[in-house]
């Protein structure tokens, strides 16, 4: 679970500076080799299956941990735990859960067209055009102001994971773990803003 | 006229439990596993027992009143352990121990027993050291010491403030080591209501199920009580709230001898009452006296506060009274200091009934870094109590009951008068003489559990090798059976209009007024009558609610108290009939023209054990105390 | 102060409880929580009725037999301290307050606010200790520990058992408890030998035993008494890991 999920915090590094390349004024140019080299490399290629399957394992993972963990207090408490903790923490499955239906959204939109099993949108060139499909997408208005609120969920999800990743391998050190905190929280702003600055750029261009 | 045998073996004092072991009977390994024990409680002494049987190969049954057997009230001692080691160099040996606990025993225990807790006492701290009990540690990986009172060496080992809880720990990891081993099988939530006898040897126990209520029988070739002590019988105490004397009460019932039952400990480091609905007293630990100050105003009724007193105006009385062993006086020296200036006028606080333990000097001297080292969890504890920070404003202590030094009379083997019948820690009276020295009592239950009891016991089983499994059909178990199940049924039948507690804080009232840290003939005479009174009362106006047969904690507490009673009316007999001062117990008629207390070795020392003689008054029973090895003083710690 | 109680009453573990209201009047904020239930069952018992039975002992927050979960608090509002030491200085005159016992599946109610806590002591007894019998042992200060370890094996070691950390948890998760035996014992040298067959066998026992897992909210270090830190279950989770991954089979 840990381990899946560090993997995916990694993809979304790799992820997000291939996004930002759309705001560079080249009319798309290195946007696309970017994305072409994404799809084309074997090495990649590799990877993407790695990719799906910790996307797979962190998922399964979380929903069966969750089902264990509410069965392990079959009678509730009728007042609420009132316990100081971060609020977040406590909610990773619903924010995950969240995440998830946004990937569905995506894949549609992008990865089954590339496969094939969607077909193209209007105004994209080809399967590849990853390119024009944003920019069809980043001018519906909602679409982006949904698109930027799920990113806040994702930071929020991640600045609990990141760091919680690092307790559940077992690397708390009280040197170490404050700067893991503050990566964490670090990290997790780059995400959610890196990502919303896109639909934020198209919001205020058109 | 004594029908005691103390069986202790011959030598010298310093080879005698040598040559105890070396020639004492043994059990091979294969009628070891055909041999069953039971142990009661599961303190430091009873857990340490029955793990150290088990890993011997008895069958061992275990027995708690908690739901763990980590629960047990050993777990709340604070300051330490005591042992000869001599780690700090500074001139310890077994003999001085032995002497330290003699003489702050007050010469009124038994020499060869004292001398050999002193043997043992090294083995401890490796035993536990190996278990893994994180004792306090200096900078160079060896273990630390500190001082205690009553001891001019630092001898005691320590865990913060809570040694006695990781020594519990490690008793516990023991013992939870054996239960998984089989060797122990452990029961919960029993309390013991009866010991049942066959052909004059205990072979079994009477249980209640807490949580069922159903009676339960269990049959053992012997029985062995490590139940702790009866100070719950003064309401308030350091006690847990269910620390009971049950078990020991019905022994005695079934012909164990009580010995010294008068010899209560009262200790002086207490945060004080403050009001009437007031369940239990919460103790500072007596390593506070190590920086902590003692005063109190030199004015009567002095209403300043006490950071407004100057230091002219403030009589650190220990220090004037006793300039060698200041605030480290033992115990009852201590608290009867502390009395003497309340009873003279000179107590803090709303109820008077305080004294100041002050830290200002030592966090001038140390540092309040050192000072939160060595008492943060005492401070921390002192200030959720009292909303008052002792790191700022000194802290308001009072006396209370602690420990008992009584209890049932064992021999050399710390087996009672019943063959069978063991009794360990501070459910037997051994060790500790008239006053107990502070981290004395781990240090005592440990080493009967580990290191007497395991050896000793074989000398009695070895005979019932071929004894067979007793069974529990036979009509000891079930006479005693249908006594526990009468007894039960009258409580709850009583149906009456006081609440058990209500009669508990009457007990508690007359005790602690009439035999407490004061005594004299008139008030005790006075409390034996109250005492009958408030026992007629218990049996004719108690209101027990419930049922029988359900998880009942008032039918508990009710069962607990009719012993308390009873056990109140021993306690105060001989107070009585002990005429003289010693230790813990302070007869007024009996002290020096400076108020201390006045022994009389030519017609008291001895051990006065009872003898419970039915309806009548019970027995006096003597057991004379020699002391080859040592010379009695009158005890001088100025 | 006068207050009104909201208390879990459940006859035995077979039969469903509920919440009950009660008035009581005249608490004095100097009584401690459990005085103040002693209070309120010695006026339960004068009227008849069956008082609210709670697990408690020592009363001076070491034994860990008390544990109450007050107005969704394990050990009521204020921080490190057990129910018994909370005083009612930390509520006021006209609260509300509601008492319930500790849940978790591996907790069953035994009557009222009382629960079976045994699963703890199966814990400790699949391997919560070091294998030496008595007598078998070197000196004491034959195996020197550094000053930091010792202090942090202490630290651990302060656990009472009280199962708070289990009744704070979203997951009703033993993690802080177990680790906190596995730090002790790990963190010292004559525990290390055992170590790798110990977290191991604990943590199976633990899984057994129906507690949920770990999803690190912390909500265990914030309420438990003793304020044991969280980096222990890193260092168990670490143990498990290598025990593991590293460690050949037997």
């Amino acid at each position: 679970m840990s381990l899946a999920g560090l993997f995916l915090v990694v993809f979304l590094l790799v992820h997000l500076s291939i996004n930002l390349l759309i705001l560079k004024d080249d009319g798309g140019k290195s946007f696309i080799a970017a994305s072409e080299f994404m799809s084309s490399n074997p090495l990649i290629k590799i990877m993407e299956i790695v990719l799906f399957g910790c996307l797979f394992i962190h998922m399964i993972y979380g929903v069966i941990l969750t089902i264990k963990n509410w069965m392990s207090r079959p009678v509730k408490y009728s007042v609420v735990n009132k316990t100081d903790t971060s609020f977040f923490s406590r909610y990773m499955i619903y924010t995950g859960g969240i995440i998830f239906i946004f990937l569905a959204i995506h894949f549609m939109n992008f990865y089954f067209v590339k496969l094939g099993l969607v077909d193209i949108p209007e105004g994209a060139g080809n399967r590849h055009d990853f390119y024009n499909m944003v920019i069809n997408l980043f001018s519906i208005p909602s679409y982006s102001v949904i698109y930027i609120i799920l990113m806040l969920l994702l930071g929020l999800h991640l600045n609990h994971a990141f760091q919680a990743a690092f307790q559940t391998l077992g690397i708390n050190h009280n040197k170490y773990t404050p700067a893991i905190k503050v990566l964490a929280t670090i990290y997790s702003i780059i995400v959610s803003v890196g990502f919303s600055i896109i639909p934020l750029y198209f919001l205020l261009k058109y | 006229m004594t029908k005691l045998d103390s069986k202790i073996p011959g030598g010298n004092l310093a080879d005698k439990w040598t040559n105890y072991k070396s020639v004492v009977s043994l059990v091979s390994p294969a009628n070891k596993m055909k041999l069953d024990v039971i142990v009661v409680g599961t303190g430091l002494a009873g857990a340490s027992a029955a793990a150290s049987l088990g890993e011997l190969g008895y069958n061992v049954k275990a027995f708690c009143y908690q739901d763990s057997p980590r629960r047990a009230h050993s777990i709340a001692a604070q300051g330490g352990i005591n042992a000869a080691k001599n780690y700090q160099n500074d001139g310890d040996s077994v003999y001085r121990l032995f002497v330290d606990t003699i003489k702050g025993g007050d010469y009124r225990a038994r020499e060869a027993n004292v001398y050999r807790l002193a043997e043992v006492s090294n083995m401890i701290i490796d035993q536990c050291v190996a278990q893994g009990v994180p004792f306090a540690r200096d900078y160079g990986g060896s273990l630390d010491n500190r001082s205690f009172g009553g001891a001019q060496v630092s001898r005691t080992f320590y865990a913060r403030g809570q040694t006695g809880q990781q020594l519990l720990l490690g008793a516990y990891s023991a013992l939870s080591r054996q239960i998984n081993k089989k060797t122990v099988t452990m029961y919960s939530r029993r309390e013991i209501l009866d010991i049942v006898i066959i052909d004059g040897k205990a072979r079994g126990v009477i249980a209640r199920n807490l949580i069922t209520g159903e009676i339960e029988r269990y049959s053992a070739h012997a029985v062995v009580l490590a139940s702790g002590g009866y100070g719950n019988v003064f309401y308030l105490s350091t006690n847990a709230m269910a620390s009971n004397a049950t078990a020991v009460w019905k022994a005695y019932k079934k012909g164990a001898f009580f010995a010294n039952p008068c010899f209560t400990q009262i200790h002086p480091t207490c945060i004080p009452v403050v009001g009437e609905n007031q369940s239990k007293l919460t103790l500072m630990s007596e390593s506070l006296r190590n920086d902590g100050r003692i005063w109190v105003p030199k004015n009567k009724d002095d209403r300043r506060k006490p950071a407004d007193i100057p230091e002219d105006e403030r009589d650190y009385y220990l220090e004037r009274r006793y300039p060698a062993f200041g605030n480290l006086v033992p115990r009852d020296v201590a608290s009867r200091a502390a009395k003497e200036r309340c009873d003279a006028g000179y107590g803090v606080g709303s109820s008077k009934l305080a004294v100041y333990l002050d830290f200002a000097d030592a966090i001038k001297r140390l540092g309040k870094k050192v000072i939160e080292e060595r008492y943060s969890n005492l401070f921390q504890m002192y200030e959720k109590i009292t909303d008052e920070n002792p790191y700022e404003t000194p802290m308001r202590i009072f006396p209370a009951v602690h420990y008992v030094m009584g209890g049932l009379w064992v021999n050399y083997n710390l087996m009672t008068t019943v063959p069978g019948l063991y009794a360990l820690g501070e459910c037997n009276f051994s060790d500790h003489g008239a006053n107990r020295l502070g981290a004395s009592a781990l240090m005592q239950g440990l080493a009967d559990g580990y290191f007497v009891l395991p050896y000793t016991i074989g000398e009695y089983l070895s005979a019932d090798i071929r004894t067979g499994k007793i069974s529990s059909e036979h009509p000891a178990f079930k006479e005693a059976e249908e006594n526990v199940k009468e007894i039960l049924n009258k409580l709850i039948n009583i149906k009456g209009s006081k609440t058990v507690d209500q009669i508990h804080k009457k007990l508690g009232k007359i005790m602690w007024e009439y035999c407490g840290m004061g005594r004299n003939e008139a008030g005790l005479t006075k409390a034996i009558s109250l005492i009958k009174e408030l026992k007629e009362e218990f049996w004719k106006d108690v209101k027990v609610p419930g049922e029988l047969n359900e998880f009942n904690t008032e039918l508990e507490k009710a069962g607990r108290l009719a012993d308390y009673i009873e056990l109140a009316e021993l306690i105060v007999r001989d107070a009585l009939h002990r005429k003289e001062s010693c230790g813990g117990h302070f007869r007024e008629e009996f002290q020096t023209e400076e108020g201390e207390a006045k022994r009389d070795d030519e017609h008291f020392a001895y051990v006065a054990a009872w003898e419970y003689n039915f309806d009548d008054e019970p027995l006096l029973n003597k057991e004379p105390l020699k002391f080859e090895s040592i010379e009695l003083k009158q005890r001088n710690y100025k | 102060m006068n207050l009104t109680l909201k208390i879990w009453r459940q006859k035995n573990s077979t039969s469903k409880g509920k919440l009950v209201k009660y008035k009581l009047d005249g608490v004095s904020e100097e009584m401690s929580f459990l005085e103040m239930l002693d209070m309120l069952n010695e006026q339960l018992i004068l009227q008849d009725q069956d008082p609210v039975a709670f697990d408690n002992d020592c009363r001076e927050g070491i034994c860990g037999m008390c544990g109450l979960y007050i107005s969704g608090r394990a050990h009521g509002p204020d921080v490190g301290v057990t129910t018994c030491q909370l005083t009612m200085r930390n509520f006021k005159d006209g609260d509300t307050i509601t008492v319930e016992p500790w849940r978790a599946k591996a907790f069953t109610v035994i009557k009222d606010l009382v629960v079976d806590r045994s699963a703890f002591d199966r814990i400790i007894q699949a391997g919560g200790y070091i294998s030496v019998n008595t007598g078998s042992m070197p000196d004491a200060n034959s195996i020197p520990v550094s000053k930091r370890n010792s202090d942090l094996a202490m630290d651990a070691a302060a656990c009472i058992g009280c199962g708070a950390c289990v009744a704070s948890c979203k997951n009703a998760s033993a993690m802080l408890f177990v680790s906190a035996k596995v730090s002790h014992l790990e963190l010292l040298p004559q525990g290390k030998i055992e170590a790798a067959e110990r977290v191991q066998n604990m943590v199976k026992k633990m899984d057994e035993l129906g507690f949920g897992n770990c999803t690190n909210t912390y909500a265990c270090e914030v309420e438990c008494p003793k304020q044991i830190s969280v980096s222990n279950i890193a260092r168990m989770n670490r143990e498990f890991l290598h025990a593991k991954v590293c460690k050949e089979k037997h």
